[in-house]
């Protein structure tokens, strides 16, 4: 079926602001945390994409990586985004690809430690990653970008979810979370119920909790990585597994 | 950070986009459908103590099918039981929950003929109300249909059907599924989509329930008439189709098709089996007795 599908209105909540335009905020704290922000959620995508797009060593990589998120720091690159052109992956990707393709060509690549800023970044176990799982074949590199990037978003999630139930005392509920929505084992309402000596109306309960949480905090991370609402509801439609259109 | 695989990745999608129906009184069951409009889960009227079919839609508009839903209420149409909006702004409607094989299936499930035609005439009235309401479906397809266990018919997904004459897309907007749609609306001739249209699809409805072995003329007919490339060429109405597959299964000469006087005789004799048996009976005894009394 071909629908006449144009006004995909979605109205999520707005509970953040976009880190992406207060990156061009007069606060420098506030652009601070806007930073910290986005480099959090696209750090592991820049990093895999560099390695995987121009066959950078991991040193190299990392290199690029530090130097990409610290020249967009010093130069505000971000504040040059404008919605209307595009979603902000895609800028930032085509920020990335003239800063790799620049610093190779004057081969003066900003070296860890060399006067500016060092982030702090788990390269080890990003590397890691790209060794125990290869992109799969076929895959262009934009789409490879843009799945990173939905895992980066949703390991970020978790994360979130685990400290947020850590500090609620629900442990229970990301335990369950865990079990049952991250771990490729199937297990049944009815064994983990045993497991966790709740009874199954418990685990419904939990779960249902865990997940409703989870997905605000997707949601809530997705807002602050995108421009404004209309990409935010265009990259949620992506998220959620429909066509932009 | 935790490493998410992909079976993990594809999961969480689903977590993230399954509706959050805390608030409302419906309870997730599983997903049982999905569209270009929107997803369709099963789910539990906790209140009622029923289960329905939840349809989330991707936007907010609410014009669209549960109005029009809403208007038709007919044996043949899924009935509309409750609107309501998401904590995310997502608007879904609950629906009657329709538990039967679809029409494609039953199809290949090997039922008669004329049980495939009886579903197709229940499907006709049903279109035929639908039009007499002003409304076009525009995805008529076995897909669509539901057949209940009871034989009960209804027609489902009118997420592209339209109100009233006006069209309701720029031109060139294409609606429907291949093989189904007119060669009106496959042009995107949106000003020239109507109840024909539909009467076009439901002539490839029947066509595909004929099959594609020893079909005979008289439905043949009937399916190339529905399917005409002119409109004009068409059946008037979703009725009068459904009326001319009435009179095939009645052995009825049919609108379709002007039969010779020896295909007359053959479907008369057809349709009289009984009555021809007696008749040659009472001859074949007469002639007897003629041969017996002129000894």
């Amino acid at each position: 079926m071909i629908p006449a599908c144009d006004n995909l209105g979605v109205n999520f909540p707005s509970t953040r602001r976009s880190a992406v335009f207060a990156t061009g905020s007069a606060d420098a704290g506030q652009r601070r945390q806007a930073f910290e922000v986005l480099v959090e959620a696209y750090w592991r995508p820049v990093y895999k994409y560099i390695r995987l797009k121009w066959g950078a060593s991991g040193d190299e990589a990392q290199d690029l990586t530090q130097g990409f998120f610290t020249r967009a720091i010093e130069k505000s690159f971000f504040a040059g985004y404008e919605p209307a052109k595009g979603s902000f992956r895609t800028f930032l990707r085509a920020c990335l690809e003239g800063f790799v393709a620049n610093e190779r060509k004057s081969a003066q690549r900003i070296k860890r430690g060399g006067g500016t800023e060092v982030l702090s970044l788990d390269f080890e176990s990003a590397e890691g990653e790209l060794r125990q799982h290869e992109p799969p074949a076929g895959l262009s590199m934009e789409d490879y970008f843009r799945q990173e990037w939905v895992r980066s978003l949703f390991g970020l999630a978790v994360e979130s979810l685990r400290e947020e139930c850590a500090a609620r005392g629900k442990q229970a509920h990301f335990g369950l979370f865990e079990r049952y929505d991250l771990d490729e084992a199937e297990a049944t309402y009815e064994e983990l119920a045993r497991e966790f000596g709740l009874s199954v109306s418990d685990v419904t309960n939990y779960l249902a909790f865990a997940r409703r949480e989870f997905r605000r905090i997707v949601l809530d991370k997705l807002r602050e990585t995108t421009g404004d609402d209309q990409e935010f509801r265009s990259e949620a439609r992506l998220l959620l597994g429909v066509d932009p259109g | 950070m935790r490493w998410l695989g992909h079976k993990t990745l594809e999961h969480l999608r689903e977590v993230v986009e399954a509706p959050d129906l805390s608030g409302t009184k419906y309870r997730l069951i599983r997903e049982i459908g999905r569209g270009g409009m929107g997803i369709v889960y099963e789910a539990e009227d906790v209140e009622l103590d029923r289960r329905v079919a939840l349809k989330v839609l991707n936007g907010v508009d609410i014009s669209g099918e549960a109005r029009i839903l809403a208007r038709l209420e007919h044996p043949g149409i899924v009935p509309v039981h409750d609107v309501g909006t998401l904590p995310d702004g997502r608007v879904f409607y609950a629906m009657k929950l329709v538990e039967g094989t679809r029409l494609d299936r039953l199809a290949q499930s090997g039922a008669s003929l004329a049980d495939r035609l009886r579903v197709f005439q229940k499907t006709c009235e049903a279109v035929a109300f639908a039009h007499s309401h002003g409304v076009i479906h525009r995805d008529l397809k076995p897909e669509n249909i539901m057949v209940g266990s009871f034989g009960e018919v209804l027609i489902m997904d009118w997420g592209v059907a339209r109100r009233g004459p006006q069209p309701d897309a720029a031109p060139g907007t294409v609606m429907g599924t291949a093989g189904y749609m007119a060669p009106e609306q496959a042009r995107g001739e949106v000003d020239r989509v109507d109840e024909r249209s539909d009467g076009y699809a439901l002539g490839a409805i029947l066509r595909f329930l004929a099959g594609d072995r020893e079909v005979p003329r008289r439905l043949a007919a009937i399916s190339a008439k529905a399917m005409a490339t002119e409109p004009g060429n068409r059946y008037v109405s979703a009725q009068d189709l459904g009326a001319d597959v009435a009179r095939f299964l009645d052995g009825l000469p049919v609108e379709a098709y002007h039969e010779g006087i020896f295909e007359r005789l053959a479907r008369v004799a057809s349709r009289n089996q009984m009555a021809v048996v007696l008749v040659a009976a009472y001859l074949l005894m007469r002639v007897l007795l003629l041969l017996f009394t002129r000894r």
